[in-house]
């Protein structure tokens, strides 16, 4: 593989830029239509409670109302099982969720919509709605709702065991197991064995835009939507699937998204929308508040986890055994199954077993989370190893270098992995001037983790055309999330061997490119990239033929390198055969259309300094450095800006962040001021250390860089922590009062 | 319903006028009346600083700020901060240094940052975190944020 | 022959083995070869004439996207794992 780039490495300007600094670029919520109206929904003030009535007659009375929906106004889901980009759901979940049907199983539920002439009539009305409840207990903890006599959620969920209904109807969806070599066995080897606990609480993934929907169920029967969305065939197809339309039907326009992290994945709005749109013939918006935000979208699972490895005297660990039990929210799906083949993904341990468990509560349901499932279970395990270095008096990256996974080294799921950089991961931790450094003061501590995410392959597709003056036009599927337009038109730049500039990336609606799966799994750059690829090796293909023609030769002569066509001693740039297309044989069109194998995971590493404040408790993050193995950095800058993002988030997680949840099931932090995720005065500058350990599977390779560095922060907090102060948290999030309860316990 | 009122306003340094509810917000005056989109929406409740314009010289979340307020007084939103069809050297930096991911928090830290250079051209990194305290960003880190404003604050003064 | 390394869960179908020796040449076949041996093992993995949704097939350790059509060599390994996706799993 040739490493010598031309376009890939560099930091090109975005090509949305302009329009994101100038406050141009067109989002969600600031579609504006003829006719628009605003919509409001109706959700439960109750946790678990069973809807014995529902009555909208003086919501519709007021003035200004057009229209009222309930789940009674969509058509009856039946048993059907679909994979919407999501994993095999049943349909009446998912519809479950975005209208309550029945039961409602989380504060926050959706139960009506109304559509009026403004936001505040239809808050209004929706507030007009009555609603009689039989009020349940609830459930809100994974090893609450797994005791007998807890509440039961679904009275039709039996637990699933590998694709196997078994007879047990409770509140766990499914039991995974993941065994290799013998536990047993292997912990008797060991000198030493460490086994604790670990609780992590529910969090959000925050990202500042509202989930919002604004759809058009139009005279002819096609249903338009307006969304932020990291899939918008996902939102086509849910939508299409819960309204029981033809997916051609729907036509779905992603808006600029503000962020989604794995939350903005699921449908909540647009099946509402559509309806109230059919309903009143008009367009409808519909913006979720704050607090809906944090009610009623998907945050990520709160979880029980219990982690227990065995070492030598040497560190060498000889077994591993974990049980898992996270919380899916009020529907299965809860990410356990990552979450159980990532806890000792970057060790080689011969004797591992894993249980998980996806266990339903009282919750709004869970969706991904970046690396989903994966973060709550490296602080267990990056815990329990640093305890370990700890106890035999070893380095924490020695320990972690002597049992890293390489090539060859088994998943505890079976497969071998290929090439991976965990070792030069850890390499890079102990190499870097951040982990040499003095502390720099008293009640600091320094903490390291690391910690693995596999990342996704999954169907894209992406169209180029040729334009007379030597640009291109690219056209691609995948929303844009964090500047992925870029780093999909500098590979299409670098086959074609023209600058990124000349590339003009758009990201269209479904009904103007191929298939294309969601912005999510960090498979962006990796897989539409490829598609790009694809489609600009089409077009040099095509180009060849032109000069062929021009030349009078055969295609397979003709030469073509850094954006050059040539064939003895002729030569023409892409730019000046670009402007004789016409003449030589009508519009060139590439398509790539892609569904990879190859996909290379990452590892990543943090190291963390803190200052714990011995009288109050508050953690300070005085230094912090991410390390991640991204295969190749297509636009560094933005590289960077992943690993700096998700660090953060990582940091939020292990010491602020928390659904604060009372008995009722009300989360009692419900704002961005109560829910406090970091500012830029909490932080210092976020290091960073890429490393690249090319993707043997893809092109230029790409690993993908979005998810790994959520992974190890709270891991390595903890660890900082437990230098600073003396000592070791289990829980998250690790706030001031958790840190001086245990000071003061010892 | 109630009652519209008329407000005459300046924004953007241009005479505006509008008739709003008196319960609506500056935020949903500008957006969904004057159709200045460019100010964002994230809590309503003036904890996320997306929708942050300055009124009078002064920086306000215009989520908590009435439209009626608007009265008399000298608003500019992100859509005003460029001069014409020359980017403000802080809209440079901003893309230069990468300092936006999914761009939603954008409009409210330009004109929050726009803000501190046109009183305090020399900010330390302290002062800026300080100075940004209110505008939430969750994808970058605020790393390449701070960056940028440290760098458009020696490109204004050379 | 390839081999089959059977999730833990499905090992009971199998007398406990970690592993089993099955021909074929493509996932499909390997599946329905393994069902003869191991009757109820199928229906554990395959839905509909297609693997199950949230069931991915690795041949020498990579994911391959295509399921049961997927090709597989005489002394190639076979796991079936649990499918990562871009979202809620
Ligand atoms: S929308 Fe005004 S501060 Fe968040
Ligand atoms: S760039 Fe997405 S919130 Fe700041």
């Amino acid at each position: 593989m040739s490493t010598q780039y031309n376009v890939i490495g560099t930091r090109p300007i975005r090509h949305d830029g302009a329009d994101k600094v100038t406050g141009r670029a067109l989002y969600g919520a600031d579609i504006q239509l003829n006719g628009l109206l605003h919509g409001a929904i109706l959700r439960s003030p109750h946790a678990h409670a069973r809807i014995k009535r529902i009555d909208t007659s003086k919501a519709e009375a007021l003035p200004g109302v057009k229209a009222v929906a309930t789940a009674a106004d969509f058509p009856a889901a039946g048993d059907k099982i679909v994979d919407l980009g999501e994993g095999a759901t049943p349909l009446s979940y998912i519809r479950g969720n975005v209208l309550a049907q029945g039961k409602v199983l989380y504060r926050g539920h959706a139960i009506a919509g109304v559509a009026a002439t403004s936001a505040h009539i239809a808050e209004e009305a929706a507030s007009l709605i009555e609603v009689e409840y039989e009020v349940l207990p609830c459930t809100l903890t994974a090893p609450d709702a797994m005791k007998d006599g807890a509440p039961i959620l679904h009275e039709d969920l039996h637990m699933q065991e590998f694709g196997k209904k078994t007879d047990k109807v409770n509140n766990v969806a499914d039991h995974f197991r993941f065994s290799i070599g013998d536990a047993e066995k292997g912990f008797e080897e060991a000198d030493l064995i460490i086994e604790r606990e670990f609780h992590t609480s529910t969090v959000h993934q925050g990202y500042i835009e509202p989930h919002n929907a604004t759809v058009l169920w139009n005279n002819d029967g096609r249903v338009q939507v307006w969304t932020s969305t990291q899939g918008s065939f996902v939102v086509r197809d849910t939508t299409a699937c819960i309204l029981d339309l033809p997916v051609a039907q729907v036509k779905v326009t992603p808006m600029e998204i503000g962020g989604g992290f794995g939350g903005k994945i699921p449908v909540y709005l647009e099946p509402v929308a559509a309806v109230l749109s059919k309903k009143s013939g008009r367009p409808v918006k519909i913006v979720m508040t704050r607090k809906d935000v944090f009610e009623a979208s998907g945050p990520t699972p709160g979880s029980y986890i219990r982690a227990k490895i065995g070492a030598k005297r040497d560190g060498t660990f000889t077994a591993a055994q974990a049980y898992l039990a996270y919380e899916a929210g009020a529907y299965p799906g809860a990410m356990v199954g990552p979450g159980a083949m990532c806890i000792f993904a970057a060790y080689d341990i011969k004797n591992v077993t894993v249980d998980g468990y996806d266990v339903v509560v009282n919750k709004p349901s869970t969706a991904a989370y970046r690396a989903p499932g994966a973060t709550n279970a490296a602080f267990a395990a990056e815990s329990v190893v640093d305890e370990i270095a700890e106890k035999l008096g070893i380095d924490p990256v020695d320990i972690r270098l002597k049992n890293a996974a390489k090539e060859g080294t088994q998943r505890v799921d079976g497969p071998k992995y290929r090439r991976v950089g965990c070792v030069e991961v850890l390499q890079a931790i102990k190499a870097s001037e951040h982990y040499n450094a003095p502390l720099g003061g008293p009640n600091r501590g320094r903490g390291i983790g690391i910690g693995f995410w596999f990342n996704v392959g999954l169907p894209s597709s992406c169209t180029i055309s040729v334009n007379a003056d030597g640009s291109v036009n690219l056209v691609e599927g995948s929303t844009d999330i964090g500047g992925t337009r870029t780093s999909i038109a500098m590979q299409a730049a670098e086959v074609l061997g023209i600058p990124a500039e000349q590339v003009h990336p758009s990201v269209v609606d479904t009904d103007s490119i191929g298939f294309t799966a969601v912005t999510g799994g960090s498979r962006t750059t990796f897989a539409t990239g490829w598609a790009a690829i694809e489609a600009a090796r089409d077009i040099v293909r095509q180009m060849k033929e032109r000069a062929a023609k021009l030349w009078e030769t055969e295609p397979a002569e003709v030469n073509f390198e850094n954006g050059v066509f040539s064939k003895n001693g002729k030569s023409m740039p892409f730019a000046e055969l670009a402007s004789k297309i016409g003449e030589t044989g009508g519009p060139i069109v590439g398509r790539g259309a892609v569904n990879p194998r190859g996909v290379g995971g990452s590892f990543a590493g943090a190291i963390a300094d803190v200052e714990v404040d011995p009288e109050t408790g508050k953690t300070q993050v005085v230094r912090f450095t991410s390390i991640q193995d991204v295969g190749k950095a297509i636009h560094p800058a933005y590289v960077e800006g992943q690993m700096q993002g998700g660090s953060v988030q990582g940091i939020g997680w292990g010491l602020n962040e928390e659904y604060y949840m009372d008995t009722t099931g009300t989360m009692r932090n419900s704002s961005l001021l109560d829910y406090r995720m970091p500012t830029a005065l909490d932080l210092p500058m976020i290091e960073t250390i890429i490393v690249e350990v090319p993707n043997p599977g893809h092109p230029f390779g790409v690993r993908g860089v979005g998810e790994a560095n959520i992974v190890p922060p709270p891991a390595a907090l903890a660890n900082a922590i437990h230098q600073a102060a003396g000592v070791r948290l289990r829980t998250l999030p690790m706030k001031p009062s958790t840190i001086m309860e245990a000071v003061w316990a010892k | 319903m109630e009652r519209k009122v008329h407000v005459q306003t300046t924004i953007n340094g241009e005479p505006a006028e509008f008739l709003c509810e008196p319960r609506q917000s500056l935020l949903e005056c500008l957006r969904d009346i004057l159709n200045l989109t460019g100010t964002k929406e994230g809590c309503n409740d003036g904890n996320c600083g997306a929708c942050t314009v300055t009124m009078d010289g002064r920086i306000v979340t215009s989520c908590l700020v009435l439209g009626v307020e608007a009265e008399g007084a000298e608003i500019t939103t992100i859509e005003g901060i460029a001069r014409g069809n020359e980017l403000h050297p802080l809209q440079k930096a901003f893309l230069e240094e990468a300092a936006l991911q999914c761009g939603i928090c954008t409009p409210g830290f330009i004109v929050a940052a726009k803000a501190l250079l046109d009183q305090e051209p020399h900010p330390t990194e302290e002062r800026i975190r300080w100075w940004l305290a209110n505008n939430l960003c969750r994808c970058t880190g605020y790393d390449k944020i701070v960056k940028a404003v440290q760098k458009a604050a020696q490109e204004v003064t050379l | 022959m390839a081999t089959v390394y059977l999730p833990t869960l499905l090992r009971p179908l199998a007398g406990g083995r970690e592993s089993v020796q099955v021909e074929g040449a493509t996932v499909r076949q390997i599946i329905d070869n393994l069902e003869q041996q191991h009757p109820g093992i199928k229906e554990r993995l395959v839905e509909n004439n297609r693997l199950k949704p949230n069931i991915s097939v690795a041949v020498d350790n990579e994911i391959l996207p295509l399921g049961l059509i997927e090709s597989v060599n005489p002394d190639s390994e076979i796991h079936f794992v649990q499918a990562i996706t871009g979202g809620k799993n």
